[in-house]
């Protein structure tokens, strides 16, 4: 990357400006052509550009929405493979698991990004941003499903019991055969 | 806790998917383990050294071992352990190629072939009645060109066929209540002596004739004086002995079968009287010795029963039997102690005055007095004899003597150790290190070539030898210093000898040997006794400069209120501290769970009165234990009158033995066994020092048991009188076994199992919340084994997780046996295929590890058992989850994988107990199994998780290493050209 900048920094030696002047009237001396307005191209121009941002925001909020269901086939997918790697603890289950755990929470860190190029005044991304953050929580619930049915959540009195040491005994007794 | 709860599954499921095999490699042998051979305090030794093959002397043991020794250097070429019954009453050799013994109570005799030890052939014999038994092998009798041996037991001579052992004639002596002493040969004729007392006052001689047992002439004469132990063989006709007061010795010649008496009192030879005295057997011709207190008299026999005191010495004496050398001359070696030092002399029997050989030798005062004597001549080179003689020293160790140096020595005692503990080494300092560095540069890199070419594979069959070698003799294994993984220790051990050893885990070497001063006989104390080790001191947290000890408890005779003796040794040097001959007697020793400032364990030390005396004596010691007073219990069991008594400190002593360290005690409850149904043959409890993990034992579906552990149960096994003897003298009908598992602070029976049919003996293990134990099955005529798992049931509804994660639950407040928890109780019984001879349990330093039990075979060896085959919950069907958890289906018999043999192929012949210490890595124990031979190894019931393997490929570890380095250099380089290229671009 650095070494195209350089390249053009130091290729920039001189430039030709070729930007349209034509809608400031820059020369007094040419007439516009009979029957021309500048109003009204101007006029035109912007209900064009208008129509397109219209155009445009709806299809970003229709993209939006479809960015927003997106993580729904995901869940399914996920659902499916969670299915086929079985309750045991081995290293597929475990993968399948923990993957499903990471994808969501992936997902929600970078909840800004996936929505940054439907950004838009005009588009009111709450909706999408809410469901795709729905989906995702369910595909989170859905890896923490997985985990308690591997057992490797600690839900059970088990788990905290497990490293209890023995109670502390308040008599002590000692003794046996008589030594011989 | 997910992390963890996660590995504890995968590690069961891992357990589960692969079966525990714990067999080494062949080359693995002996870089853990040390196997040590011994043999046991010479009785007798018969020296075969005529022959030109190899010069070796056929020894037998008081721990029942024949073996034949290699007189060069003392190795074993050949050894048998005959049973503990089958005690070795006499050995020689006959025909130059048979080791004849006598064993059992002259019983059995058997013959084996000297080069390689086996047995040619055996048999038995029987008598009318109980006698001495006495072996005799003439050196030309024959009978029908049949060379034969005398054997005098159960009140019968026997003549018995050299070649096939079979009896050639018997005679008997049933009707006279003789009390045989000698068999004698002549040495010209085939006639045979025997002589003996009857009634104590007869003198009895039988002439008979050797080649057909004929009965030729029986002379007996009394005598008003009594007959007193021993008589000494002065000649083939003549014997000494002494009259039943100690005070007149009688000269007994019976030539041509006249039978007559020369009574001389000792006051006649010596002036002053010095109390009575005993006769040291010998056969020399024409001289005898006794002893007076600690004075020894060599005595020469003159012509008509004329006595002459050739020498009188109050140094430590021995005298070997005569050695006949050329033409009827007789040797014989006789040993004096003299400080530091040995005298030893070898003299001809009918020359006091002169001495053949006289040497002294430098001794090792670790060694005590010598007790036997046995010679041996040689042919020098200038033809003249020269002598070797080998001793039996006080500490039970054989020394081979030769030109006035000690050729080679055994320690022996080790083959009888009565108790072992451990001690830990001392720390790596700068300047206590002992450990020797790497000889040299040279060597070092030559061992590392070594090394290089045997993972590269190019190493020959010489160099693999090298290595191998290199890896047996490791010097990391066998420093004095302490390691990091816990695996270098000292195991203390206590002989039957009185000697205390310390022997090194690394490789088994001796690194101190200490003969104790309190178990060495003395005026106060006559037949001391050593009884058990405990650990006086260990010093771990404060205290660190202090050195370890340990405690020595003996007593100063066989009964039980005579009175005790207590020693101090220092378990890095071998220095006794101090001892204590105390005035009360020791019948149970407890060491409490309380130590003191210096790291001193208080030991409470009960006597025949029931006083209970605390030691140590110290103001300090007192107050760590006035504090504890009231919670601190005692009971006994009384096997010979089947009760169980429970006791609680009262008061100071009262009466005469009154001191501050003294407690009265009170009967608190008894358990009394009908003595016309039961009686007990085995109690256990757990061991003191053994560590639980934890309380709860996760069953499948993630519940929970809790088990019910404590250090005051008590296992205790009785079996119906009837059927307390050998397997097979009862019916199934008349026999039971019964179990109890008894809590001693209140008397409570918590468990009690009826074993219809069966019997013992019981071998059994108690650890943790489960007792393993083992006993004979009369009806399946199989032995069993029974497990019993105890869980508390009051804690079983400690199940909300919610209380848990916040703490509020009381699972770890201190508990008291008077809360009377309900148990419950778990069992399951299985066949297995042997008797055993010692059962332990493998701990390690957290007690998380799996546990094995260590079974001592009937055949010497140590099986390695998963304790998850004897687990109660087996079922024939496991469900799922139970497999996942790791229990293995049921089956009715416990199964013997070879693999699983910790001594692999090696026997500890003798077996007689084994003990687990753990390492401080959690996963691995030590394990010491003793018996006439001692073995060491190191176990990992789990596989070592928490360490990399000995056969670990660094190698390939670090091969990998170098080639991730080098392919990140070439990436490195090769990126850096492709930039540049682009920047040209």
């Amino acid at each position: 990357m650095e070494k195209g900048k350089g390249v053009m920094g130091y290729g920039r030696r001189w430039a030709v400006d070729f930007s349209d002047n034509s809608t400031a009237p820059s020369s007094r001396d040419i007439p516009d052509p009979p029957g021309f307005t500048r109003a009204s191209v101007d006029q035109d121009e912007s209900a064009v550009s208008r129509q397109k941002k219209d155009a445009e925001s709806n299809w970003k909020a229709q993209k939006a929405w479809e960015v927003a269901q997106a993580p729904f086939k995901n869940l399914l997918m996920m659902g499916f493979m969670m299915w086929m790697a079985g309750s045991t603890v081995h290293l597929f289950s475990i993968g399948i698991t923990f993957s499903a755990l990471w994808q969501p929470i992936s997902a929600l860190q970078g909840v800004g990004k996936v929505f940054e190029p439907f950004k838009d005044n005009k588009v009111d991304l709450l909706g999408p941003k809410l469901l795709f953050i729905a989906l995702n929580l369910g595909g989170l619930a859905l890896g923490v499903w997985k985990l308690n049915t591997l057992g490797l959540l600690p839900t059970h009195a088990s788990d905290w019991v497990s490293s209890l040491p023995p109670a502390q005994e308040v008599e002590y007794s000692g003794g046996g055969i008589p030594l011989q | 806790m997910a992390i963890r709860s996660f590995l504890i599954l995968f590690l069961l499921f891992f357990l589960s998917s692969l079966h525990p095999i714990l067999s080494l490699y062949e080359d693995q042998v002996g870089l853990m383990d040390w196997h040590e051979q011994y043999i046991g305090k010479v009785k007798q030794a018969v020296f075969h050294t005529h022959k030109t093959g190899r010069k070796r002397v056929v020894v037998s043991t008081e721990e029942n071992v024949i073996a034949s020794l290699d007189l060069r250097h003392g190795e074993i070429f050949w050894r048998h352990v005959l049973g503990p019954t089958d005690v070795i009453d006499g050995i020689d050799v006959a025909l130059g190629k048979y080791v004849i013994t006598l064993s059992s109570g002259g019983s059995v005799l058997r013959a084996w072939n000297l080069p390689d030890g086996q047995m040619v052939w055996e048999s038995t014999l029987q008598g009318p009645k109980h006698s001495k038994s006495l072996l005799l092998v003439p050196t030309n009798l024959k009978i029908e060109k049949d060379n034969v041996v005398l054997v005098f037991s159960y009140g019968r001579l026997n003549a018995v066929s050299c070649t096939d052992g079979e009896v050639l004639w018997k005679k008997d002596f049933e009707a006279e209540s003789l009390e045989v002493q000698q068999v004698i040969q002549c040495p010209s004729s085939d006639l045979v002596y025997i002589v003996g007392f009857a009634a104590s006052s007869q003198f009895e001689m039988y002439q008979i004739d050797a080649s057909n047992g004929e009965l030729l002439k029986h002379e007996s004469a009394a005598f008003s004086g009594g007959f007193l132990g021993e008589v000494s063989l002065v000649s083939s006709e003549t014997i000494v002995a002494l009259d039943s007061t100690g005070s007149i010795l009688l000269t007994i010649s019976f030539r041509n079968g006249k039978i007559s008496f020369q009574q001389i009192p000792i006051s006649n030879l010596v002036e002053d009287s010095l109390g009575p005295a005993v006769i040291i057997p010998s056969s020399v011709t024409g001289i005898f010795a006794i002893k007076m207190n600690a004075i020894t008299m060599f005595i020469r026999v003159m012509g008509e029963g004329k006595l002459e005191v050739v020498e009188k010495t109050n140094h430590e004496t021995s005298v070997s039997d005569a050695l006949p050398i050329s033409e009827g001359q007789q040797a014989f070696a006789l040993i004096q102690h003299a400080g530091s030092e040995i005298h030893l002399t070898v003299k001809l029997a009918h020359d006091w005055d002169g001495n053949l050989l006289k040497e002294s030798i430098k001794m090792d005062q670790q060694r005590g007095l010598v007790h036997r004597v046995f010679i041996n001549n040689y042919i020098r080179t200038d033809r003249s004899y020269g002598f070797r003689v080998l001793i039996v020293m006080e500490d039970h160790s054989l020394l081979l003597l030769q030109q006035g140096a000690i050729v080679w020595s055994r320690e022996d005692g080790l083959a009888s150790i009565i108790d072992v503990t451990t001690s830990e080494l001392p720390v790596e300092k700068d300047g206590v290190s002992v450990a020797k560095v790497e000889h040299n540069l040279f060597e070092w890199l030559k061992g590392h070539m070594l090394k290089l070419k045997g993972t590269l594979m190019l190493a020959s069959p010489e160099d693999i030898a090298a290595i191998q070698s290199m890896r047996l003799k490791g010097s990391e294994k066998s420093k004095m210093t302490r390691d990091h993984n816990g695996f270098r220790k000292l195991l203390i051990a206590l002989t039957k000898a009185g000697k205390l050893f310390a022997l090194h885990t690394g490789d088994g070497h001796i690194v101190w040997s200490h003969l104790l001063q309190s178990l060495h006989k003395s005026e106060a104390c006559q037949h001391p006794i050593g009884l058990n080790l405990y650990q006086w001191q260990v010093p771990h947290h404060h205290a660190m400069d202090e050195n370890p000890s340990v405690l020595v408890v003996s007593k100063c005779g066989p009964s039980s209120d005579i009175s005790g003796v207590l020693s101090f040794v220092d378990t890095y040097t071998g220095k006794e501290l101090g001892s204590l001959t105390l005035v009360h007697s020791i019948v149970q020793v407890i060491p409490l769970p309380y130590t003191d400032s210096t790291e001193q364990r208080l030991h409470l030390l009960i006597d025949a009165d029931k006083h209970a005396h605390l030691y140590p004596k110290t103001p300090e010691a007192i107050d760590i234990f006035q504090h504890e007073f009231s919670n601190i219990y005692w009971y006994s069991v009384e096997d010979d009158n089947g009760i169980i008594k429970g006791h609680v400190l009262k008061s100071k002593c009262t009466g005469e033995v009154a001191d501050e360290f003294c407690f009265d005690t009170r009967e608190l409850w008894s358990i009394v066994f009908p003595s016309e149904s039961e009686m007990i043959i085995a109690s256990v409890t757990r061991k003191s020092n053994e560590v639980v993990h934890t309380q709860s034992k996760v069953i499948a579906d993630q519940d929970v048991m809790y088990k019910y552990i404590s250090r005051n149960l008590l296992f205790v096994a009785t079996v119906a009188p009837k059927a307390s003897g050998k397997i097979g003298c009862v019916t199934p009908e008349e026999s039971w076994l019964v179990v109890y598992l008894i809590d001693t602070v209140t008397g409570r029976i918590l468990h009690r199992v009826t074993h219809h049919g069966s019997q013992g003996p019981v071998h059994a293990v108690f650890s943790e919340n489960w007792v393993v134990y083992h006993y004979f099955n009369l009806r399946a005529h199989r032995y069993e084994m029974s497990v019993i798992e105890i869980y508390d049931q009051s804690r079983a509804d400690n199940k909300d997780v919610w209380k848990l994660v916040l703490g509020k639950h009381n699972l770890t407040s201190p508990i008291s046996s008077y809360s009377q928890p309900e148990v419950i109780t778990k069992s399951q019984s299985y066949f297995f295929t042997h008797s055993l001879k010692a059962i332990a349990v493998t701990s390690t330093a957290k007690g998380i590890t799996s546990k094995q039990l260590l079974i001592g075979t009937v055949g010497d060896q140590v099986l390695a058992l998963d304790k998850r085959f004897l687990d109660p919950r087996r079922s024939v069907n496991p469900t799922q989850a139970e497999k996942e958890e790791g229990i293995i289906p049921l089956t009715d018999s416990l199964p013997i994988i070879p693999q699983s043999y910790v001594t692999h192929s090696l026997k500890v012949e003798g077996l007689r107990g084994v003990i687990t210490v753990p390492a401080k890595l959690e996963s691995t124990t030590l394990v010491f199994a003793y018996g006439v031979d001692l073995f060491f190894t190191q176990l990992a019931p789990s596989r070592t998780y928490d360490s990399l393997t000995e056969d670990f490929s660094y190698a390939l570890l670090l091969i990998t290493i170098v080639a991730l380095v080098a392919a990140i250099f070439v990436t490195w380089i090769l990126s850096e050209k492709k930039e540049l290229q682009e920047k040209w671009r």
